[in-house]
Formats: C-alpha cells, sequence, structure tokens
C-alpha cells in the first residue's frame, strides 16, 4: 500500500498562527490532496495512542509549527520518528506581511488567505513526498 | 520552640488553567478550542488562562510551572481523555476534567461533524461547553455567580 502523508499541526492556542496551520491542514486534507492526505490528533501522541504511533511510524509526516518552539515536530520526535518535513506558519507569513490574521481562531479574510498560501506550500511538499513533483 | 504557621484554609486560587486538548481529527476538538477562548476572552477573562497542550507537553517551563501551581480544568473532544491524561502525568491531577462528548451527551445535543468550520449551531453548543467551564472555574475560584 502507497505511504500517505500525515500532517500534523501544532494547533497552538494563544496565537492565530496555530489555527492557520490548522486551516491549512485541513484544506490540504480536504481539498487539496484528500487522497494522499491524512491528519492525527497531536494529542494522542502524547498519551501514546498506539495507533496514531503506528500511522505515524509507517507513513510520511510534515509538521506545521505556529512558533520557533516547534511543539509539534518534538512531540512527532518524541516517538522516535524523524519528521519528513518540519514547516513554521511563520515563515508564510513573512512574506505576506500585509496580511494580518483578524482574531485567533476567527481569522477573518486575511488569515484565511495566509491559511491557503500555507497549503498551497503544503501540497508542494506532499507532491515532493510521493513523488509526484520529480 | 519555633511555632508552627498557620496556614490559612480559605485562600482560594485566583486564576485557573484550562487546557483543551485541541483534537485535529474531530469537530469535537474544534470545540474545545473555541469554548476555551471564548471562556478566557469573554465568559471569564482575568480568571482564566489557556495552557497550550504541545507547548506543556514539549517542555516549556512556564506552562508546567503555571499547572503545578494553580488549578487546571482539561477539556477533551473524546473519551480518549488526552489532555486530561497528559496534565496529570506532567503536573498533577487536573482540578475537573471536561469532555465535550459527555456535556453534549447530557443535553442531547449533536454537532455537525465539520471540523474545519464550525456552522452556527455548532458556535450554539460551543457556547454550552464554555458555560459549563465557567461554572467550574467558579466553584474552583469560590465565585459562584
Amino acid at each position: 500500500m502507497a505511504k500517505k502523508v500525515v500532517i500534523m499541526p501544532c494547533s497552538g492556542i494563544g496565537k492565530a498562527y496555530g489555527e492557520i496551520g490548522r486551516q491549512a491542514t485541513y484544506k490540504v486534507a480536504e481539498s487539496l490532496r484528500p487522497e494522499e492526505v491524512e491528519t492525527e490528533c497531536l494529542a494522542r501522541l502524547m498519551i501514546d495512542d498506539p495507533e496514531t504511533k503506528e500511522k505515524i511510524t509507517n507513513n510520511y509526516v510534515i509538521t506545521v509549527d505556529g512558533c520557533a518552539k516547534d511543539c509539534a515536530k518534538k512531540n512527532v520526535e518524541k516517538t522516535g520518528k524523524t519528521v519528513d518535513k518540519a514547516m513554521r506558519t511563520l515563515d508564510v507569513f513573512k512574506e505576506h506581511r500585509d496580511l494580518k490574521p483578524e482574531g485567533v481562531l476567527n481569522l477573518g479574510e486575511p488569515g484565511m488567505k495566509l491559511a491557503d498560501f500555507l497549503a498551497e506550500k503544503l501540497a508542494e511538499e506532499v507532491d515532493s513526498l510521493v513523488g509526484k513533483g520529480e | 520552640m519555633a511555632q508552627a504557621m498557620k496556614i490559612p484554609t480559605d485562600i482560594r486560587p485566583t486564576k485557573v488553567g484550562i487546557v483543551p486538548c485541541n483534537g485535529e481529527e474531530i469537530c469535537e476538538g474544534s470545540v474545545t478550542r473555541f469554548a476555551c477562548r471564548k471562556v478566557l476572552d469573554e465568559i471569564r477573562p482575568g480568571k482564566t488562562v489557556t495552557i497550550c497542550l504541545p507547548l506543556f507537553v514539549a517542555g516549556d517551563e512556564k506552562e508546567r510551572n503555571f499547572a503545578c501551581h494553580y488549578p487546571t480544568i482539561t477539556l477533551d473532544g473524546c473519551g480518549k481523555r488526552c489532555a486530561a491524561i497528559s496534565t496529570e502525568k506532567l503536573s498533577g491531577k487536573p482540578a475537573r476534567s471536561l469532555v465535550v462528548t459527555d456535556i453534549l451527551k447530557k443535553h442531547g445535543a449533536k454537532l455537525s461533524g465539520n471540523r474545519k468550520t464550525l456552522t452556527a449551531e455548532d458556535l450554539k453548543l460551543v457556547d454550552l461547553v464554555a458555560e459549563e467551564i465557567a461554572q467550574e472555574v467558579d466553584k474552583i475560584t469560590g465565585k459562584e455567580d
């Protein structure tokens, strides 16, 4: 069976960047690359959920972090899995400084645009991992 | 001989940490986020803080110190209770442990299942969950409205 790509956003609750990563993940998993991409609850790794650990062990993993603390990456790598690609929402924000999210969870149009830009970048990484980009 | 220090027993905590699970896979996980932010920003501002679960587990000192010294309420989306289990492991038993599916069951309510965008009906249930959290905050801080 072909490997899938599991995207794990940090879903940070303190700032909008966590929600942007989460919305971008949903866009890739549900609209842009639904055949190749899934997401899993990051918190399940924190309780050593065997099914979730098995899934990330046997598939590609991309983490999406809202800040430089890289919590999603750290929590995945605590299981012994090396992430295939670690991305940060802030890197997309730096390229589009004119777009300011309206709230932490209610991102408004500017925040959703940032999520769309991030989703495009994630889709490129997915293609590269599953071989479509070659 | 030194006298034993009298510790007042009527002092209540002034702040409560709320730990949502954030579950990405399910709609209930999105509800945990919106309900926690509603309590923090609108219903009980100043009395609550949210604790970022991934940061907490990744080893952030500030988050762990807060959870060691102040009571916490965990809010999980499902029966796996990841936030409650992680909090207990890292900083002790939460003061209250709530689960969205239990709250909805109690009220005979059902979510749309859309994890990406909560519907207007889902947002009404967010209010309901947020009220349950606020009641627990009041019980802990001793200021029941």
